[in-house]
């Protein structure tokens, strides 16, 4: 059954060929990337039911042996990730086929948005170094396009940092590659894990912190975030969701897939975990002086990356299962506010919160959609993000670390600060028909299609707080086969 | 802004410009096994049509390929993703490929790979681009 | 020979570091393609000493080790294409502004604007 493992990203691949073909036609555009990502999400959920029955499988394209070759490795991990992103990909391509200003209005949108998908999925999918590069790249170049889309000045500047930053990332990943093929002979990752323990472990910290810096800048992780709030919040708000949802977790992926392959370490590791603390408050501190949606949402990417970074830090089984059901639940959470953020602005014409107000009044379905991400965000329960911060606060417990928990408790309750900014800001107060220049004439204000995918995602993240029992259990053994890295080469080499 | 078209490169950018292509096309077949391939194929397409746009500018590119730019990268890309999964017919791995000897009129044996039309969607892909960038950054005047 | 390509490769990295760091948008592009040559080079240095045969069928001579050769031409045709982008943007940021400098952020310009307000 392994040819279901490449199909994640062949099939946006041709898509994306099919739809630029149809360029200019945007009705056919919409068709082809809907029937492919819907394709892709049942492939990639059918690869996640029989991972879970069977366990991981792999595929070495071209019929190449494995040393050789490009091998793809759909493990635990991977699969989970593919099957939530692609179908955040599904959704917001409905949101973004929906909504009449922001949307998909481009000819070049839907290519290089399956482009980007393709790159996503190749990049979780991969079992090589190498192609990870190229899978990031792919993703990246695809994103580089979506950001500057439209090409308005303020994209242009804040597209230029975003690009230069990026490209400095993939330099320095080129470079530890070359570094990693010359001191091991190899760029496969089941034969690095294998190499790896037998260098010099100066060698080998320096190509792990090496490779910590290339992921970070992607993951945004402290002190290497400070292009993410500047950018984002320009980039139009389909495309922002996305990045929001995809991109850094990709980043994050990409640090716990070769810390726990090439570097895993005994112990908790005192850096990551201070990373972690700091990645957490300067994103937090950093939302709570800003005074616009998008710009406030951007800067809790930052600070969310922390947790997933505590989880791994620990490195151990409940810390990783911690981190991953974690990073799923900020998917699916992260995606739905930027999507609400921009169901606001649309109505509105602005996301400034001195200039909104009343949006509960006049939209009070939006303001529901919004609530429900926003505490779920700051870890209330009955929500998702309950679940997640307490296994990671469990797991922090079980390790000693009260330092560390402490400070991400402290971050969750600034979080819900800021949340309540945005929540008293816009959507309290006395709503001004005047300022709701383009809402539609219902109660929630914005066209079906763009409600339609918000509120799915929102009863998804519910489901995943109902469901947290299952759910947990599969994060469990991802970890599981995260802590076992033989598990891996084997799979990948053969017995 | 109207261009002073130079004479010389004029006249010499038509025989040039079929030699360029037909040169590509060379290296599009010999590749795969000896130097050259779609890639390097297309480059030197693209510098043939760069060629025609330095003597006559955009236009003159465009009567030259009729072809939308966006139709040539989009087939040239669904082509070379076919080919990867073309494999999966006779159950073989993706992207895996075979040699073949087929035997030609007039030409006698041709030995080649199935991984050539990956090659040439890859030259299209190439081609099609090297068009777009001439007629949207190359278009502005 | 080994080591003047591996010098090269430093002051590749140097330069193009130092040029990343100015303000002309012109000279970071110029940096960013320079530490894609720097980084391109080591890919390729690290296939091991140069001047073996390229690897060729049914030959028992040492062959030089195609894998770097073949991810270094990969790393390459992506350097070129992002730099082709880049390019392509600063053009863009020309047309809008007519400036080759590197605008400072929103946040750097609010609290410039903080600054000056209290003085």
């Amino acid at each position: 059954m392994n040819v279901l493992v490449p199909l994640p990203v062949v099939l946006p691949l041709l898509a994306a060929a099919l739809s630029l073909a149809a360029y200019g036609r945007t009705t056919l555009q919409r068709a082809i990337g809907l029937v492919t990502m819907t394709a892709t999400c049942a492939a990639s959920a059918t690869l996640l039911t029989l991972v879970i029955r069977d366990g991981p499988m792999s595929a070495d394209l071209g019929g190449w042996g494995p040393s050789i070759g490009i091998v793809l490795v759909a493990d635990l991990f991977a699969v989970v990730m593919l099957a939530v992103s692609s179908a955040m990909v599904l959704a917001v391509l409905v949101y973004a086929i929906g909504s009449p200003a922001t949307g998909d209005s481009a000819a070049l949108f839907h290519p290089v948005y399956l482009v980007l998908a393709a790159g996503v999925s190749a990049s979780f999918l991969t079992g090589d170094l190498f192609n990870l590069f190229v899978a990031f790249e792919v993703m990246l170049s695809a994103s580089y396009v979506l950001m500057t889309l439209g090409g308005r000045a303020e994209q242009v500047r804040s597209g230029m940092t975003y690009v230069v930053v990026s490209l400095l990332a993939s330099t320095l990943f080129i470079t530890a590659v070359a570094l990693v093929y010359a001191a091991t002979g190899t760029v496969n990752l089941a034969e690095l894990a294998v190499r790896m323990p037998d260098l010099p472990p100066f060698v080998r910290d320096s190509l792990g912190l090496l490779l910590l810096v290339v992921f970070g800048i992607k993951a945004a992780i402290f002190p290497l975030f400070f292009w993410l709030p500047d950018s984002y919040p320009t980039a139009p708000t389909p495309v922002t969701a996305i990045f929001a949802g995809l991109l850094t977790k990709v980043g994050v992926y990409a640090i716990i897939r070769t810390q726990m392959l090439l570097f895993q370490s005994d112990g908790p590791s005192p850096l990551l975990l201070s990373i972690a603390g700091a990645t957490m408050l300067v994103g937090v501190l950093g939302a709570i002086a800003q005074d616009d949606i998008k710009r406030i949402l951007s800067f809790h990417i930052v600070s969310q990356i922390g947790y997933m970074i505590l989880g791994l830090g620990l490195f151990t089984v409940a810390g990783l299962a911690a981190s991953i059901f974690y990073i799923v639940h900020h998917i699916i959470v992260k995606t739905t506010l930027f999507l609400v953020g921009g169901i606001v602005e649309q109505a509105t014409g602005t996301g400034a919160l001195r200039r909104l107000s009343g949006v509960a009044t006049r939209m009070p379905v939006t303001a529901v959609l919004f609530l429900v991400p926003a505490l779920s965000l700051a870890g209330l329960p009955p929500f998702s993000g309950f679940v997640a911060k307490l296994g990671l606060v469990e797991a922090g417990l079980a390790e000693h670390r009260h330092v560390i928990i402490g400070v991400s408790l402290l971050v969750s309750l600034l979080t819900l600060f800021s949340m309540t900014k945005i929540w008293g800001g816009a959507f309290w107060g006395t709503a001004d028909e005047a300022a709701f220049v383009n809402a539609a004439p219902n109660r929630s204000g914005a066209p079906a299609l763009m409600i339609a995918p918000t509120a799915v995602l929102v009863a998804a993240s519910l489901a995943v707080a109902l469901a947290a029992g299952p759910l947990y259990g599969v994060a469990e053994s991802a970890a599981e086969s995260l802590i076992d890295a033989g598990a891996y080469v084997r799979l990948v080499t053969g017995p | 802004m109207k261009l002073s078209r130079s004479l010389i490169l004029d006249m010499s950018a038509g025989p040039v410009f079929h030699v360029a292509l037909l040169f590509s096309a060379f290296l599009l077949f010999r590749g795969h096994n000896a130097p050259g391939g779609g890639f390097i194929g297309g480059l030197v397409a693209g510098a043939a049509l760069v060629l025609r746009y330095v003597a006559g500018g955009a236009d003159e590119v465009h009567r030259t390929v009729r072809v939308a730019p966006e139709l040539m990268l989009g087939l040239g890309l669904a082509l070379a993703v076919l080919t990867g999964v073309a494999p999966w017919l006779v159950g073989d791995q993706f992207l895996e490929s075979a040699k073949l000897s087929v035997d030609l009129p007039l030409l006698g044996t041709v030995k080649t790979t199935t991984a050539l039309p990956f090659d040439i969607g890859v030259y299209f892909v190439v081609v099609g681009l090297v068009l777009a960038v001439l007629r949207t950054i190359g278009g502005e005047e | 020979m080994i080591v003047v390509l591996a010098l090269a490769v430093g002051g590749l990295y140097a330069a193009g570091a130092f040029l990343l760091l100015q303000r002309s948008l012109t000279r970071i592009i110029l940096g960013i393609a320079l530490l894609g040559h720097g980084a391109n080079l080591l890919l390729l240095l690290a296939g091991g000493a140069s001047g073996r045969a390229p690897i060729v069928d049914g030959s028992d001579q040492a062959v030089s080790d195609p894998l770097p050769q073949a991810l270094a031409l990969t790393a390459i045709v992506i350097t070129f294409g992002l730099t082709a982008f880049l390019l392509a943007l600063a053009y863009r940021s020309w047309l809008l502004r007519h400036d080759d400098e590197v605008e400072d952020d929103v946040e750097d310009r609010r609290i410039a604007r903080l600054g000056r307000g209290k003085s």
